[in-house]
């Protein structure tokens, strides 16, 4: 019997005993994810079924395991989560089983079978500004990537900190995270981001990958297309109240309940590129915007430090009024001398008979 | 930069910035202004006119006898393009917001599609001048790139505005992020240029106003 990493997809489905009819279904939703016809279903079966089960190793920097909370969410009993089955996942701190240096093993034993082929997902993100803030087996992350990264075929950046720095990179930074494109210049990156990321997202760019062999259509951002192509805003159930003006004015009051668009409280919608509103969470029961909280914009560079959560993105971040003294009183320092320098240059003329224009006192500035 | 971090420094350090900057520069000009004084007027005044110069204030704002005929363009584009923007910038529902979020004060705003008609009014109205500007030859003879600058940067925030409102062009974010970034640039302009009319124009009439009526011409 041919081990278990020698099987195809295909095998391994039927020795789960997922029918035919199961595995087409989940391959027209696949299609329907990836924004392809349905027509293409059967291809994709066709592809994912011959495929060897694709080596994919994850590797776990300054992160807080939401993403992987998240991947399992998709896990069972749906059938997205035999993309489990699709994959043999070879290292994963938390999932796996092995630990200590049989862990260290299975990855160098995976990347030595799939030099040049297996996938490498990252998530969490670097810090360059001491090598000891996080460490795996005595070795610093920057160390572990490059190693990691040099027979990879591609990698993937899952959630926000991986993709952009994230929280750990949010301000004052203090550990000096950067994101795995800043490390990695010479492999296609696919960023996920998200805080977490959708399950879908992370499932359905690897399921792209394994039928196509290739990395997905991506965005400026290194996103794909498919579930980054779209705002929040462009496809909330909210929108038709924002285009009629109607706001919530405050969490849960009547205009909340009855769908209106909550903007005014701080809804970063509009500048968030995610599938939140049409995929949703816990296998399409709401999301954050249909619980009534507005989108914090997770899975944007920079969210953490976008404003508050709660003003909304016309309104200033914070308050000004000690800016404004500050400028009122430099202002005033700065007319006080001007009016004592004027006041000298005034005198002086007088004493010597002489005439003083607006050139002489500095004025001028209408010319 | 993203979008999102443009809009967030426009909203965050770019505001702040831009609030600072015209508070100095509006406190500095008019200290500097005012500390200069007038040489004292030794002679009686010719007529008792009291209130002269607060007449003169408001009596400005209306053209002189003949002036409206031969300068119809001026007059009705001015007001226009004035009243629009003064209409725009306090009685639109967004930036009535915007105060109530700074100073915690808000009024009633005019409807949306009156604000829109304004908002289009004070466009061409900017647009005629301009031509009016480039086509008059005294106007053109008069006019030195300041004049131009004050143009363009007064122009941006409306039209920025007008095309975010209605999400025309570009993205939503991306364009409330140049219309906030083209306020900014207004505001740090104002007290250094032309425009700083805005602020010394009451004072200037009230001068004028009292200082005529000593000489006999009161208003």
């Amino acid at each position: 019997m041919r081990s278990k990493h020698q099987l195809t997809v295909g095998e391994g489905l039927r020795q789960h005993g997922i029918s035919r009819r199961a595995f087409l279904k989940f391959c027209a939703s696949l299609a329907a994810l990836m924004a392809l016809p349905p027509s293409m279903a059967p291809a994709i079966a066709a592809a994912i079924g011959r495929a060897r089960r694709q080596s994919v190793i994850w590797l776990s920097f300054q992160e807080c395991t939401g993403c992987t909370e998240s991947l399992t969410r998709s896990h069972s009993p749906t059938l997205e989560g035999l993309i489990f089955d699709l994959i043999s996942l070879d290292y994963h701190h938390t999932l796996q089983a092995a630990s200590g240096e049989a862990a260290e093993q299975d990855r160098e034993q995976a990347m030595k079978d799939n030099e040049g082929k297996y996938l490498l997902v990252v998530d969490g993100s670097l810090p360059l500004g001491n090598p000891g803030y996080s460490t795996i087996a005595g070795r610093s992350n920057l160390d572990l990537l490059t190693e990691t990264a040099r027979g990879a075929a591609a990698l993937v950046a899952v959630g926000t900190c991986a993709a952009f720095g994230g929280i750990p990179g949010a301000d004052p930074n203090p550990t000096g995270a950067v994101p795995v494109g800043d490390i990695v210049k010479n492999k296609p990156i696919i960023n996920i981001p998200g805080c977490p990321p959708i399950p879908l997202a992370i499932t359905g760019t690897l399921a792209y990958f394994l039928t196509f062999g290739r990395i997905p259509e991506l965005d400026a951002r290194g996103r794909p297309r498919m579930f980054y192509g779209d705002t929040i805003h462009d496809r909330c159930y909210r929108r038709p109240f924002y285009d009629q003006g109607k706001f919530a004015a405050s969490f849960d009051d009547a205009g909340a309940r009855q769908g209106w668009c909550l903007f005014k409280l701080g809804c970063k919608g509009p500048v968030t590129r995610n599938a939140c509103a049409t995929l949703k969470w816990n296998e399409g029961t709401s999301f954050p915007i249909q619980s009534g909280h507005g989108c914090l914009g997770c899975s944007e560079p920079g969210f953490w430090d976008a404003g508050s959560f709660y003003r909304a993105l016309s309104m200033p971040v914070g308050a000004v009024g000690a800016t404004v003294a500050a400028g009122v009183a430099v202002g005033a320092a700065a007319g006080l001398a001007a009016a004592l320098r004027n006041r000298s240059v005034r005198a002086g003329a007088r004493a010597a008979h002489e005439k003083v224009g607006v050139a002489e006192l500095g004025g001028g500035a209408e010319k | 930069m993203t979008p999102l971090q443009l809009l967030t420094w426009a909203r965050g350090t770019g505001l702040g910035w831009a609030l600072a900057l015209c508070a100095a520069g509006i406190v500095l000009r008019l200290a500097e202004m005012l500390s200069l004084g007038r040489a004292a007027d030794l002679a009686p005044p010719r007529a008792r006119s009291p209130g002269s110069g607060w007449r003169t204030v408001f009596s400005r704002s209306l053209p002189p006898p003949g002036m409206f005929r031969r300068e119809p363009v001026s007059y009705i584009a001015g007001y226009l393009f004035h009243l629009g923007l003064l209409f725009i910038l306090f009685l639109s529902a967004a930036h009535i917001e915007l105060f109530h979020a700074l100073w915690g004060l808000a009024w009633p705003a005019l409807p949306s599609p009156l604000v829109d008609a304004m908002a289009l009014v004070a466009i061409v109205s900017l647009l005629v001048l301009l031509v009016q500007r480039l086509t008059h030859p005294v106007k053109r003879f008069l006019s030195g790139f300041q004049d131009y600058l004050t143009w363009a940067v007064t122009l941006l925030p409306l039209l920025t505005g007008y095309l975010a409102t209605h999400h025309l062009l570009l993205d939503y974010p991306l364009m409330l992020a140049l219309h906030i970034l083209s306020v900014e640039l207004l505001l740090v302009l104002l007290p250094f240029t032309k425009l700083f009319h805005s602020v010394s124009v009451f004072f200037s009439r009230w001068y004028n106003g009292d200082a005529f009526a000593r000489k006999g011409v009161a208003s």
